[in-house]
């Protein structure tokens, strides 16, 4: 499993045929930038897209963000020119539409692999995702989400996975809920990334803010998002607690007094602090420093 | 034989002796002794100044050689300047000096057309833009023409450079005696600030309205003592497009993003604390800035003193709120803003030389604290081109960049690139106002500070989530985004001569080779 823990709060779809959002997709702090060559693209405009997408990914500045790109899937003849030029243009993360089994990530993972020894690319190095869209997909959610170690998170489309249940998406979200609990429980037995679905509405700040905090309460490691203005609301959401904060910067005290001790117990107030007490306050600080709350050496910011 | 000014521009000589100019050579105006002008006066006791037609009073008033002068409140709804140019052009008239407040595209074929017959041969203007800016590029016009600022038309008009023979103004209400304001009538458009320093100097005052208000009409902005004669006609404008309807606060992604770092400087700043004035301009980012400040004023449960300049409907909003003590409007943008200025006491109507003019005995931007303007190009001495555009061909106003920026702390905001132009440059290629006045540009992709102002260098570098580059760094990311153009072509014949606030020259605009 690829077990770097890097932010995953916002994944940002950039439609691959937008020229002046592929250029500016770098400036809005998202953690993943997804360049689209699926959906978002017309049947003509394919070739295009791609090509626009690669020289994008050799031109453009990012930054720190993830870059992933959504191929098109493996039942259109789109496919395999899409990871040949995705993988030569050294993407991060490639995300498979649709995906319903662990042998569909197989079949990919052996794809990417052939364009990595032809473009001279380190093998292994491009990570995947998969796009959970259907009841199939959820079914077989651990066997895709454990099919490589090349996987780096699992997603949930709600839009085409609805329409399989016959049903369609509700304010309230209970139409999803068993999905996103398997889709979460798959990610976290991989150990690897879940991602929620989008909310289109971007009218309703209030109705996306509201599914946010669900996500998050649940567990997701963050929200696919469909436009810059949702990356605040999102990051707001996940930002750490100013008491989560003060009790990570004790643990991460204690952690370095143990250290120095040379004491391989780390204890505070008294008790010993355990493994995940000491992940969980990782996590924190990571978040709080991503949200601006403690500077560079995890203090607080004054203000 | 040129001369070059301080901020590196070379004036021909020549001009300089004909304009009786100086080069620009520093941003403080100091403390000169000043002898203004006064306009000659045609006593009159009669019971009415109204005459039946336009046609009637130009041929009244104007004659060859003369100086006639409009606003441009109306902006893109104006039908004033057409009606009246209509006559003075049909009259015959030669070699006539326009010296409106400034131009808007309504106004560009009728000019045009002026400056063909010799009717016009000299402009002085905030601006211009569309079909004129690119006839005058092209040398349509005899004389060059002068570019001042809203203070610098004041103080030009004060100190007698701009002469005004014959002022026409339209009004959208006035009784017999020329009594009137900008806030009544169907073509209200707020304040009068631009006009009413043509109301106090020019020798001849016509005002044109299409609501003639029973006497006497209060309250007046112009006054039955500076006018000659009124005329009524059917409409003065159109008022759909006086001004912008309701404004529509930007979802454009990137404008928020720049908005939202502009916040950040001022809300950082040492200025931003109780008592403190700002002024923004009238575009997407600029409106945005306002409702993230209004936010962050309430949040620090700050005040501000007083809001300058062009008003628009948020900056009301925040009047209304209780988080601005007083708005200073010298012009109105859109209709909320114009229509709350006759309601609310709070809302004064400022003269141009109240509102900008260096030569004074105090103008409002003195004190302003924040300024927030816009910029066609900035380069990485800081001077802003608010003029010219990416052709060379004249496509802006100076409105009242240069005045504003000499605010305490000057922000400029706009985006690195414009589709495949780089906003920022090695050199723009007009200079209208000098970098000296800019203290930090703000991109969508961070901040540059200007390096005089190691203060704020200091203070907005703990700004978390502020990327702060050099302003070198910021010209080379555009470059490496859009590449470096080929360098525009220019003929030797200076078109447009581009004036500081103080009068002196600061930039030249020459005739561009296509």
């Amino acid at each position: 499993m690829a077990a770097d823990e890097r932010l995953r709060r916002t994944m940002m779809f950039v439609p691959g045929n937008n020229p002046g959002l592929i250029k500016d997709a770098g400036i809005f702090g998202v953690d993943s930038i997804m360049f689209d060559l699926e959906d978002a693209v017309n049947m003509n405009e394919k070739d295009a897209a791609r090509y626009l997408v690669y020289e994008a990914l050799q031109t453009f500045d990012y930054g720190d963000a993830e870059l992933v790109v959504r191929i098109n899937g493996l039942d259109t003849p789109f496919y395999e020119n899409d990871i040949k030029a995705m993988v030569k243009a050294g993407i991060d993360v490639i995300r498979l539409p649709k995906t319903e089994s662990a042998d569909m990530i197989h079949e990919l993972e052996n794809l990417v692999e052939a364009a990595e020894k032809e473009f001279g690319r380190e093998v292994g190095s491009t990570h995947l995702m998969a796009a959970i869209e259907s009841a199939m997909g959820v079914v077989n959610a651990y066997q895709i989400a454990s099919a490589s170690k090349r996987m780096i998170g699992i997603a949930l489309s709600a839009e085409d996975y609805t329409t399989d249940m016959k049903t369609h998406r509700y304010p309230d979200g209970q139409e999803l809920l068993y999905a996103r609990n398997v889709i979460l429980h798959a990610a976290r037995a991989a150990k690897i990334a879940a991602f929620d679905t989008v909310f289109t509405n971007l009218d309703d700040e209030e109705g996306f803010i509201r599914e946010t905090k669900l996500i998050h309460q649940l567990g997701f490691d963050g929200k696919s998002i469909i436009n810059p203005r949702q990356v605040a609301p999102v990051n707001r959401v996940f930002a750490p607690s100013r008491k989560e904060i003060q009790n990570a910067q004790n643990v991460m005290a204690a952690i370095e007094e143990a250290k120095q001790k040379g004491s391989g117990v780390i204890a505070m107030n008294g008790q010993m602090v355990d493994r995940p007490v000491v992940m969980r306050a990782e996590r924190v600080m990571k978040l709080a420093k991503a949200n601006n709350l403690i500077d560079a050496e995890g203090n607080d910011i004054e203000e | 034989m040129t001369l070059k000014n301080n901020v590196n521009r070379e004036i021909p000589d020549q001009l300089l002796k004909t304009q009786n100019d100086q080069g620009f050579q520093m941003t403080d105006f100091g403390q000169p002794t000043i002898q203004r002008v006064a306009p000659k006066v045609k006593a009159q006791t009669g019971p009415s100044k109204v005459v039946e037609s336009i046609k009637q009073v130009v041929a009244a008033t104007v004659r060859d050689g003369m100086t006639i002068s409009f606003h441009h409140h109306f902006r893109e709804g104006d039908f004033v300047f057409n009606m009246v140019m209509r006559e003075v052009i049909d009259a015959g008239y030669q070699n006539l000096t326009l010296a409106p407040s400034s131009l808007t595209n309504v106004m560009n074929d009728i000019v045009v057309e002026a400056i063909q017959k010799g009717t016009v041969t000299n402009i002085t203007s905030s601006g211009m833009r569309g079909s004129l800016g690119d006839a005058v590029s092209h040398g349509a016009l005899k004389n060059p023409v002068i570019f001042r600022s809203h203070g610098n038309r004041a103080r030009a008009i004060e100190s007698g450079e701009i002469k005004i023979d014959v002022a026409f103004l339209g009004v959208p209400n006035a009784d017999e005696m020329g009594n009137a304001n900008g806030m009544n009538g169907d073509a209200a458009f707020g304040s009068l600030g631009y006009a009413l320093m043509d109301a106090q100097y020019a020798d001849k005052l016509v005002l044109i309205t299409d609501s003639l208000m029973p006497y006497p009409n209060t309250p007046a902005s112009i006054k039955q003592t500076q006018v000659d004669y009124v005329v009524k006609v059917d409409q003065v404008g159109n008022p759909d497009k006086i001004g912008s309807g309701a404004t529509r606060f930007t979802k454009d992604p990137k404008e928020l993003q720049i908005a939202r770092m502009v916040n950040d400087v001022i809300v950082h700043s040492p200025y931003f604390k109780d008592g403190f004035s700002f002024q923004t301009g009238s575009g997407g980012a600029a409106l945005a800035v306002t409702r993230f400040l209004r936010q962050a004023m309430i949040d620090n449960q700050i005040k501000a003193s007083f809001a300058l300049g062009g008003i628009t409907k948020p900056t009301v909003d925040l009047l209304e709120e209780g988080l601005v003590n007083r708005v200073m409007d010298v012009q109105d943008f859109d209709k909320g803003a114009a229509s709350s200025m006759k309601n609310s006491p709070a809302q004064q109507e400022i003269d141009a030389s109240w509102y900008a003019d260096p030569a004074n005995k105090g103008a409002m931007v003195d004190k302003l604290d924040v300024a927030i303007l816009s910029a066609l190009e900035i380069d990485t001495k800081f001077n802003v081109n608010v003029m010219s555009g990416s052709d060379g061909v004249i496509r802006g106003a100076i409105g009242g960049h240069q005045d504003a920026a000499t605010a305490k702390l000057t922000i400029i905001s706009a985006p690195l690139v414009r589709g495949r132009i780089a906003t920022v440059v090695p050199d723009v290629t007009t200079v209208i106002t000098p970098g000296d006045s800019i203290d930090v540009l703000v991109t969508e992709i961070g901040i540059a500070i200007n390096p005089k102002r190691q203060d704020l260098i200091k203070t907005l570098s703990k700004v978390p989530g502020l990327p702060i580059y050099s302003i070198e760094e910021l010209q080379q990311k555009a470059e490496k985004l859009v590449g470096r153009p080929k360098p525009l072509a220019f003929k030797d014949r200076v078109v447009a001569l581009a004036e500081y606030r103080d009068g002196s020259l600061i930039d030249v605009i020459k005739e561009v080779e296509d």
